[in-house]
C-alpha cells in the first residue's frame, strides 16, 4: 500500500514538475519576445547569430541535401519506371523535398548542429557567471544573448531549409537526369507543372519557420534554464537536441494534418 | 558617523535558502570612500550578502540601503539604473569569451552610453593602463592568465566610475606577485575613483594590509567586526582562530556527526 502511495507521490510530483516546467518555458518565451527591440535594432548582435547558425550550419546542410536528394533520386526513378512514370521524377523529388523533407530533415540537422551548439554556449556563459556579470553590469542577458540567438535561429532556419530542398532537387536530377538517363525536359517540366507556390512552397517554408522558431526556443531556454556546471550544461544539449527532434516530428504532422486536410 | 557619509546601510539582514537560514540578522554601516572586507569561512554567508547587497537576491527580512535607497524596494528599471552605479568584480572575472580584452571593457560603455568610438577607446586604454594590461588589448580571455583576467575584470568593473564596488574572492587561486598586484590595485583604484569597496573573501593576510575595516561573519551572524589593528589584537577566540588559521575553535574542525564510537562499533 505505501509502495503505491509512493507511486502515485512519485507521478503526482512529476506531472506537477512537467506543468511547471512547462509554464516557466511559456513566460520564458514571452520575456525573448518582449525583450527582442535590441537583437531588431542592434540588428549587428543578431547577424553574428545568423553567421554561427546559419553560415556555419551550412556545409552539413548542403551535403546531407545533395544526399538526401540523390537518394530519392534513385528510389523514385525505382518505383515510378514500374508503372512507366519515369519522367515524373521531378515531381516526386520536388514534392517530397518542398513539404517535407527539405523542413524536417534541414530541422533536424539544425537542431543537433546550430541548436546543440546555441545552448552549450548559453549553458557555458552561465556556469562562468557571465550572465551573472551582465545583469550586474544593469544589461539584461535576456534581450542581449538571449534575444539575438532566437532570431539569429529563427531567421536562418527557412533559409537553410529552402536551401536544403534547392540541393536535394539538384541531387534528385543528376542522379535522374544526369547518371540514369531520365529526360531533362520532362523532369524539369512535371516539376513545374505540378509544384504550386502555394501549397507547396509557401506549406513548406511556413513549416520551416515554425521549426526554427521552436528549435531556437527550445535551445535558448535550455542553455538558460541549465544548471551551472559542466554534467549540467551537457544534460541541456542532450534535452535541446531531443526534445527538438521530437517538436519538430510532432509540429510536422499537426501543421501537415492542416494544410492537406481538404484532401481525402 | 553622520548618516550623511554611511554609503551602505543594512539593517536586521536575514535570508532564507530553501527554509535553511543563510543570514539571521546582519547590521553593517559602511562609509563612502572606504575599502571594508567581510570574511568568514567557506559558506557562511558572505557571497549571499554581496547578492544581497546588489539586489540579486532579496531579504527573507531586513534592508539594505544604498545611497539612502532600499534595494529591494527598487523595481527592475530603478535596480539597473542603481547597477549602472556599481561595479563587480566576480570570483574568477567572468569575462565575455567572445570578446577580446579591449571589447570586454568597453562593453559596459557601449551598453549604457552613446559616446563617439574615439572617446570609448581612450577611456578603455585608461581603465586597462591602470591595470597595466594596455598591451593586453587585443588578446582574447582564453589566452590570459588567472592574475591577468582578474585584473581585466578590475578594469571593466571600474569602466563607468562606479560609486560602489564590489570584489566576491578577488584573491582566489591567485600566486602571491598576482595577489599583492589585486590588493594595491583595488586599494588604488578605491582612493583614486573615491569610490566605495566592499570585498568578500578569506585573505587574512593581504585584507589585513589594505582595508580600512572588517566584518567576520559566522553561522550568518556578524561574530567580530574591527578596524586592521583592532582585529590583529582581537582576543575574541573566532577572530583569533581565523586569524592565526588556527584548525579548531569556534569553527569546528568537525563536521556534526553521531559518536565517534557509536558509528565505529555500528559498522
Amino acid at each position: 500500500m505505501t509502495r503505491l502511495l509512493d507511486f502515485f507521490r512519485f507521478l503526482g510530483a512529476q506531472v506537477v514538475e512537467r506543468i511547471w516546467r512547462l509554464g516557466y518555458f511559456t513566460r520564458f518565451a514571452v520575456a525573448v519576445l518582449f525583450k527582442s527591440g535590441a537583437a531588431l535594432v542592434r540588428f549587428q548582435l543578431t547577424l553574428r547569430e545568423i553567421w554561427f547558425a546559419g553560415v556555419l550550419s551550412l556545409i552539413i546542410i548542403l551535403v546531407s541535401g545533395l544526399f538526401v536528394g540523390l537518394v530519392l533520386g534513385l528510389q523514385g526513378y525505382e518505383i515510378l519506371q514500374r508503372f512507366g512514370s519515369a519522367e515524373a521524377l521531378g515531381t516526386m523529388v520536388a514534392l517530397s523535398l518542398l513539404r517535407e523533407l527539405g523542413p524536417v530533415v534541414a530541422g533536424l540537422l539544425f537542431a543537433s548542429r546550430a541548436g546543440s551548439a546555441i545552448t552549450a554556449e548559453i549553458g557555458l556563459m552561465k556556469a562562468t557567471e557571465q550572465l551573472k556579470a551582465m545583469d550586474m553590469m544593469a544589461v539584461d542577458p535576456v534581450a542581449r544573448v538571449v534575444a539575438p540567438r532566437f532570431w539569429g535561429g529563427v531567421i536562418s532556419m527557412p533559409l537553410l531549409a529552402a536551401l536544403f530542398s534547392s540541393m536535394g532537387i539538384f541531387g534528385g536530377w543528376l542522379i535522374g537526369v544526369v547518371f540514369i538517363g531520365v529526360d531533362d525536359g520532362a523532369f524539369w517540366s512535371s516539376m513545374q507543372a505540378s509544384v504550386d507556390f502555394r501549397h507547396d512552397i509557401w506549406n513548406g517554408i511556413f513549416k520551416s519557420i515554425v521549426f526554427g522558431v521552436a528549435v531556437s526556443l527550445i535551445a535558448v531556454f535550455e542553455g538558460y534554464d541549465s544548471e551551472p556546471t559542466a554534467e549540467g550544461v551537457s544534460r541541456a544539449i542532450t534535452r535541446t537536441v531531443v526534445t527538438s527532434a521530437l517538436t519538430i516530428l510532432a509540429l510536422d504532422f499537426v501543421l501537415t494534418s492542416f494544410m492537406f486536410r481538404g484532401i481525402s | 558617523m553622520s548618516d550623511d557619509n554611511i554609503l551602505v546601510n543594512i539593517e536586521n539582514l536575514q535570508f532564507d535558502y530553501g527554509g535553511k537560514p543563510v543570514l539571521r540578522g546582519i547590521n553593517m554601516r559602511i562609509p563612502k570612500g572606504r575599502v571594508v572586507a567581510i570574511m568568514g569561512g567557506s559558506g557562511c554567508g558572505k557571497t549571499t550578502l554581496l547578492r544581497l547587497i546588489g539586489g540579486q537576491l532579496r531579504p527573507t527580512a531586513g534592508k539594505v540601503d544604498v545611497a539612502g535607497e532600499t534595494v529591494s524596494d527598487m523595481n527592475h528599471a530603478g535596480l539597473y539604473a542603481f547597477r549602472r552605479r556599481m561595479g563587480m568584480l566576480f570570483q574568477f572575472g567572468a569575462l565575455f569569451t567572445d570578446l577580446s580584452v579591449f571589447d570586454n571593457v568597453a562593453f559596459p560603455l557601449r551598453e549604457h552610453t552613446d559616446l563617439p568610438p574615439a572617446l570609448i577607446r581612450d577611456l578603455v586604454l585608461m581603465k586597462l593602463q591602470a591595470v597595466g594590461l594596455r598591451g593586453a588589448r587585443d588578446l582574447m580571455p582564453n589566452s590570459l592568465s588567472g592574475g591577468m583576467a582578474r585584473r581585466v575584470a578590475l578594469a571593466r568593473a571600474v569602466a563607468l566610475d562606479p560609486a560602489l564596488i564590489m570584489y566576491d574572492e578577488p584573491f582566489t587561486g591567485l600566486d602571491p606577485i598576482s595577489l599583492g598586484v589585486i590588493g594595491q590595485l583595488i586599494r588604488h583604484l578605491n582612493d583614486a575613483l573615491g569610490a566605495t569597496s566592499i570585498m568578500v573573501t578569506h585573505d587574512v593576510q593581504e585584507s589585513l594590509q589594505m582595508v580600512d575595516y572588517i566584518y567576520f561573519i559566522s553561522e550568518g551572524r556578524v561574530v567580530a567586526e574591527g578596524t586592521p589593528d583592532e582585529i590583529r589584537h582581537s582576543r575574541d577566540p573566532f577572530v583569533h582562530q581565523f586569524v592565526e588559521a588556527r584548525v579548531d575553535g569556534p569553527v569546528p574542525y568537525h563536521f556534526p556527526a553521531p559518536d565517534w564510537s557509536h558509528d565505529l562499533a555500528a559498522g
